[in-house]
């Protein structure tokens, strides 16, 4: 297909290459450096999307980052398909293929658009007043319609298969914005030494210099001089420079997130470069040089395609060498559309008519264009754009009423100013002021390091932002120590300098008219939404955002903003301050999930901690759980064993011989200096001072309101040396607990804390056989229970290999824990694999171990308890030091409520009928006759098959349990209800004689 | 102080094979080396300021009292991890704990060698590669030659030691080892950039 629309010798692309594309299954060929908007443009394209709400046709109203309508789905295969591209941004490749969004069944005849035609019914705040009643058809009907309707494009339905990397980087001057301004400001700066940065969203740098065919720098077109002047920066060892990088957020502390786009313009991206790069900058000081946007005029049925900002069409013209239509009418009320103009005709592009708002404007623009012969019409207004699918007339009246004349045309520019861009100061907590002379809001209050230069600021003029761009740069390095440089500012010899414009509805889309004058092109938001929204009570500008969504799509209203709150002002009767601005926030275009991911996705998604013992169990077939980070061995089935038939079987081995545990998750502290005896007072209920070393005992520790926190067996190695454990999953918190502690209630103690939970993998061996298990491997350690008894400790070697070696039991049956030094944990366990084979012992999992626990009524602190739950609550009140005269949570324990009667109680339940089994977390009743709601006085808290009791066992918290013994309570279920026994919580070996056994 | 971890029953060669974690892993990336460096003897050694000389001499390096610096010597390197926080790391497989167990001032040594694994990361784009993860500023200006951080990477902590200009040295818990290893292979496919 021939580029109709390609002017010979106008243009950048020169010399490139051809790029074939497709959209809507169509075949194109572009060139390289084009983006698919210029593209499309040059082969007469500009119907390319239907908007959100009416599905009205739609063309492209920029060049750039601002664009509202020309959204398309890009898709490289199945798994890459990307919705609400900018067809703007999005550079052409060789193969691109694009869909049109928001349409069926095609873009040229959309069902959709008949809400256009019943766009009564979706006036602004439809939303809030449609889908009130019936209140039914809110689920089955308005919801899932809505659903659908929302967003635009479509999602991949499959993994994402790029990655994404993340960078943290540092710098003394970061410059947003790679324009004259951003430019001149980093070169001030760099010169000087100091690290500086600068990024700029586009391929190319040079902003407005892209279409700015006036500007001339050095002796040399704006744009090369550009190009001259990052090559230059590039190469200096002191810049980095980031083109196709967006500053999407302003973050405190003059942190700043930005992202940088590395394979989304190749053909091809290597398998290795990621797709897209977060750079998160801590910079010294911020330069904020983000420029200006055009606005469009607003009036009747300016969307239509071919209708655009007169900026768009010069930067097609003079950067793509792409003229927008053959016979174009401009529209503005400001100079800049005239250098527009001016370009178009000198590229041989006929000008209907040019309509100026303004009575009397003077100029040398003006006196060019109508030196060139181009009709300039004062004080008229373009009242209307005619055609559907294109723009083909516009329609002329004097502003102030009159006879109405209708020119055809093949495009439309228009310009009503320029808004400088203060996302990024705004988001920085800076406060705009707003300037009535030039009616725009510029930085006022700075709340960070930050200054900004160039158009984003107001400055008109390209001499003035290279003045103050190139100064703030010298600052900015000279406010983080630099020394003074030799100065070479640019030095300019020509530039274009406009301002001014106007702000709100154009004439005939005023109050009391109800065409479609679009403010908000993404959202679809007339300037008579805007009114409505204020007569029906919305006065604030939020409000009248949130009311009519306007400013609320995805570009952030860049183009719609300001005429969207000069008309709310306007309506309101009140000046434009006193309305206000609404906020930015981050991001300022839209960011992809997977930059913000980055790395953490598969196995970086979270830490996955194994212990040293972990490839022992898979190789010997156990099923993991996920404990915390943990991967713990759940149960190791044999052949044709399910878990149920393992874990019996793992139960029944370790009370008749011993099983193997691997316990190393558990959380270890050593405590250590000569008040170590005295902390351990104040943090556990439990006395200390007087544990022998050599001895152990169970702890538990309270937060300050009296409930159970954690609990663990602690063991003294010396006077002044404690090995204490906590759950596997409280292990980080429980340090930081005693640490906060520490530093903040009892820094007077001579003690300190370190975390040895992974100096030290932990091997339980328990059962009738531990003893004989471990005892040939063990040197320097008397194994006698006279020598060794039950709750004891003692240093030696097992297998040549220093050990802490613990007596100790969480299955009630005699047992040690070894802990060896972690590199040893492996080998260590396979000797005692070894030994135990003799003894016919097995490895049992975490579920066994809560079984066994269960059977001895032993609790597990978040399962057992919640939180609300006191020692004697729990049945613990022996391990309360009743003489002590302080620990953390002795008043908590002492408060009314903690001490009053009827608490829950953990209780042992047994169900009448013993084979079944309880569901924990189920509710418990005492009659369940009673209507519904049931008054619940309890609920399970652990319930298992126990293969040693022949029977179901539970624990349950349960209103006064403890007076209930040999009560019959109720576990209501949907198909049944159980009756339960309330019994004490020991269900095997009352007497404990089996520790010793 | 400290006998009853530091003492020593009579030397007897283990039975047990030392399987460290991640033993021998390597990666080599454009201008970024990973691999996962031998068993090191380490403690966490806690003290007020009145002890310092006389850990030091025991030690036989000056502990260093400035923030984010290390001193080394003899294969032996102290970290300062805070006010009274050192790692203290011996290469020698001259074992730091026994030394602190003969001191009487007031202090805590427990013995870590087991807790962490470290891992080299080496060449040009080195600090690119832990920058992936790790907020500070690893400009030489920053943290220059020695200096040493308990930082995170990613979603764990680390110690991070520099031992050369384009060289580090990452500590980390055992169990996060395999993370940590992981992280930096996938940041060191993208530091060269």
């Amino acid at each position: 297909m021939i580029e109709a629309f390609r002017i010979p010798g106008a243009g950048r692309l020169k010399q490139a290459k051809t790029a074939r594309f497709s959209f809507d299954g169509q075949a194109y060929a572009g060139v390289e450096g084009d983006t698919l908007a210029s593209a499309l443009l040059a082969n007469g394209v500009h119907l390319v999307g239907r908007s959100f709400k009416y599905h009205r046709p739609r063309g492209f109203l920029s060049a750039g980052a601002e664009e509202p309508n020309a959204l398309v789905q890009i898709e490289r295969d199945a798994a890459r398909k990307t919705p609400n591209v900018r067809a703007t941004v999005q550079e052409l490749y060789d193969g691109l293929t694009a869909q049109s969004q928001n349409r069926w069944p095609s873009l040229s005849f959309d069902v959709g658009a008949v809400n256009d035609i019943a766009s009564p019914l979706f006036s602004a705040g439809f939303y809030y007043k449609t889908f009130m009643w019936p209140k039914s058809a809110w689920k089955n009907l308005y919801e899932p319609k809505i659903r659908a309707a929302a967003g635009l494009g479509v999602a991949p339905d499959q993994p994402d298969p790029d990655h994404y990397s993340a960078r943290f980087a540092h710098c003394d001057v970061l410059v947003l914005g790679g324009g004259a301004a951003g430019i001149a400001a980093a070169l001030a700066a760099a010169e000087t030494g100091v690290r500086v940065m600068l990024a700029d969203e586009q391929a190319d740098f040079g902003g407005s210099l892209r279409f700015e065919s006036g500007a001339r720098i050095e002796g040399q077109d704006g744009f090369a001089w550009a190009q001259a002047a990052v090559a230059k920066l590039r190469a200096m060892d002191n810049v980095r420079v980031l083109s196709r990088t967006t500053a999407f957020g302003y973050y405190a502390q003059n942190f700043v997130g930005l992202v940088e786009r590395i394979g989304d313009h190749l053909q091809k991206p290597g398998r290795d470069l990621p797709r897209e790069r977060l750079w998160q900058v801590r910079a010294k000081r911020v330069v904020l040089a983000t420029g200006a946007i055009e606005r469009h005029m607003v009036f009747a049925d300016n969307d239509r395609p071919g209708v655009m900002l007169a900026s768009a069409a010069r930067t097609y013209l003079n950067h793509y060498g792409v003229a927008v239509g053959k016979n174009v009418g401009v529209y503005t009320a400001n100079d800049s559309a005239y250098a527009a103009a001016i370009d178009l005709k000198k590229a041989g592009v006929n000008v209907a008519a040019i309509v100026d708002l303004r009575d009397n404007p003077t100029g040398p623009v003006i006196n060019e264009a109508r030196a060139l012969g181009m009709e300039v019409n004062f004080g008229r207004a373009v009242i209307r754009a005619g055609g559907k699918l294109r723009v083909s007339s516009m329609t002329v009246q004097p502003k102030n009423g009159g006879g109405e004349r209708t020119i055809p045309v093949d495009a439309i520019l228009m310009s009503a100013g320029w808004t400088p861009s203060v996302h990024l100061f705004s988001q920085s907590r800076g406060k705009v002021a707003f300037n009535d002379e030039t009616k725009r809001f510029v930085p006022g209050t700075y709340a960070q390091d930050c200054i900004s230069v160039g158009a984003c600021n107001g400055t008109d003029g390209l001499m003035a932002t290279i003045d103050e761009a190139y100064a703030a740069g010298t600052k900015a390095a000279k406010d983080v120590g630099a020394k003074a440089a030799k100065s070479t500012k640019p030095k300019i010899d020509a530039s274009e300098s406009w301002s001014r414009g106007m702000l709100g509805a154009a004439p005939g889309a005023g109050p009391g008219t109800t065409v479609k004058a679009f403010v908000d092109f993404q959202n679809d938001v007339t300037a008579k939404d805007i009114r409505q929204a204020v007569h029906e009570g919305m006065h604030s500008i939020e409000h009248v955002k949130r009311f009519t969504t306007n400013g609320m799509a995805t570009d952030q209203g860049k183009t719609s903003n300001m005429h969207g709150l000069a008309i709310a002002a306007e309506t309101l009767g009140k000046p434009i301050p006193q309305v206000g601005l609404t906020t930015f926030r981050a991001p300022y275009t839209p960011v992809t999930f997977g930059s913000i991911v980055g790395h953490a996705r598969g196995e970086l998604f979270d830490p996955t901690r194994k212990t040293a013992i972990q490839p022992w169990a898979e190789a010997h077939g156990a099923v993991f759980e996920d404990v915390g980070q943990w991967k713990r061995a759940w149960y190791f089935p044999k052949p044709g064993e399910d878990m149920h038939a393992a874990v019996d079987r793992e139960c029944v081995t370790v009370r008749t011989t011993a099983g193997l545990f691997d316990a190393s998750t558990l959380g270890k502290i050593e405590v250590v200096g000569p008040d170590a005896a005295k902390f351990m007072e104040l943090l556990y209920t439990n006395p200390w001072e007087k544990l022998e070393p050599g001895r152990c005992r169970y702890g538990i520790m309270l937060r300050e309101d009296g409930f159970i926190y954690d609990d663990g067996v602690v063991g003294r190695l010396a006077p002044d040396r404690f090995h204490v454990t906590t759950t596997t999953g409280g292990a980080p918190r429980v340090m930081n607990h005693m640490e906060d502690y520490f530093q903040t209630e009892f820094p007077h103690l001579n003690v300190w804390l370190t975390s040895i939970t992974e100096q030290w993998a932990v091997i339980a061996v328990q059962g009738p056989k531990s003893r004989e298990i471990i005892a040939p491997l063990v040197e320097g350690i008397d194994m006698s229970d006279e020598a060794l008894p039950h709750m004891s400790v003692r240093e030696g070697k097992i297998c040549g290999v220093p050990t802490r070696l613990f007596r100790m039991s969480f299955t009630g049956e005699r047992g040690f824990e070894v802990n060896v030094p972690a590199d040893y944990g492996q080998a260590v366990w396979e000797a005692l694999w070894a030994e135990g084979q003799k003894h016919g012992a097995g490895a049992y999992g975490t579920e066994a171990m809560h079984v066994l626990r269960a059977e001895k009524g032993y609790i597990i602190v978040g399962q057992d308890t919640d939180g609300t739950v006191t020692p004697n609550d729990a049945g613990l009140d022996w391990a309360v030091g009743k003489k002590k005269a302080d620990f953390v949570g002795i008043r908590g324990m002492a408060r009314p409520d903690l001490v009053a009667k009827g608490r829950k109680q953990l209780v042992g339940l047994k169900t009448k009928d013993p084979k079944v089994v309880l569901e924990e977390g189920a509710q418990i009743v005492g009659d369940p006759k009673q209507a519904i709601p049931m008054k619940m006085i309890g609920h399970v808290t652990s319930s298992y098959w126990s293969q040693n009791c022949g029977r179901s066992i539970a624990l349950a918290l349960v209103a006064g349990g403890r007076d209930r013994m040999g009560e019959t309570l109720y576990v209501p279920m949907p198909d049944k209800v159980i009756e339960v026994e309330v019994t004490g919580m020991v269900f095997f070996d009352e007497k404990g004689e089996r520790l010793n056994g | 102080m400290a006998k009853a971890a530091a003492k020593k029953t009579a030397a007897v060669t283990p039975s047990a094979e030392r399987r460290p974690a991640l033993a021998g892993q390597e990666l080599s990336a454009t201008g970024v080396k990973l691999a996962v460096l031998p068993p090191a003897e380490r403690i966490s050694l806690r003290a007020p300021e009145a002890s310092v000389a006389a850990l030091s001499k025991a030690l036989g390096v000056t502990l260093p009292r400035k923030p984010k610096t290390s001193v080394a010597k003899a294969g032996r390197t102290a970290l300062w991890l805070g006010p009274d926080e050192w790692l203290v790391l011996d290469q020698a497989a001259k074992d730091p704990l026994a030394d602190c167990a003969k001191v009487t001032a007031l202090h805590s040594a427990v013995g870590i060698s087991n807790r962490n694994v470290a891992i080299a990361v080496t060449g040009p784009a080195a600090a690119a590669t832990i920058n992936a993860g790790c907020p500070q500023d690893l400009s030489l200006d920053a943290f220059p030659v020695g200096a040493a951080s308990r930082t995170i990477l990613g979603k764990v902590e680390i110690v991070l030691l520099r031992t050369a200009a384009d060289a580090f040295r990452v500590e980390c818990w055992r169990s996060f080892s395999d993370y940590v290893f992981t992280f930096l292979s996938e940041a060191a496919r993208d530091a060269a950039a």
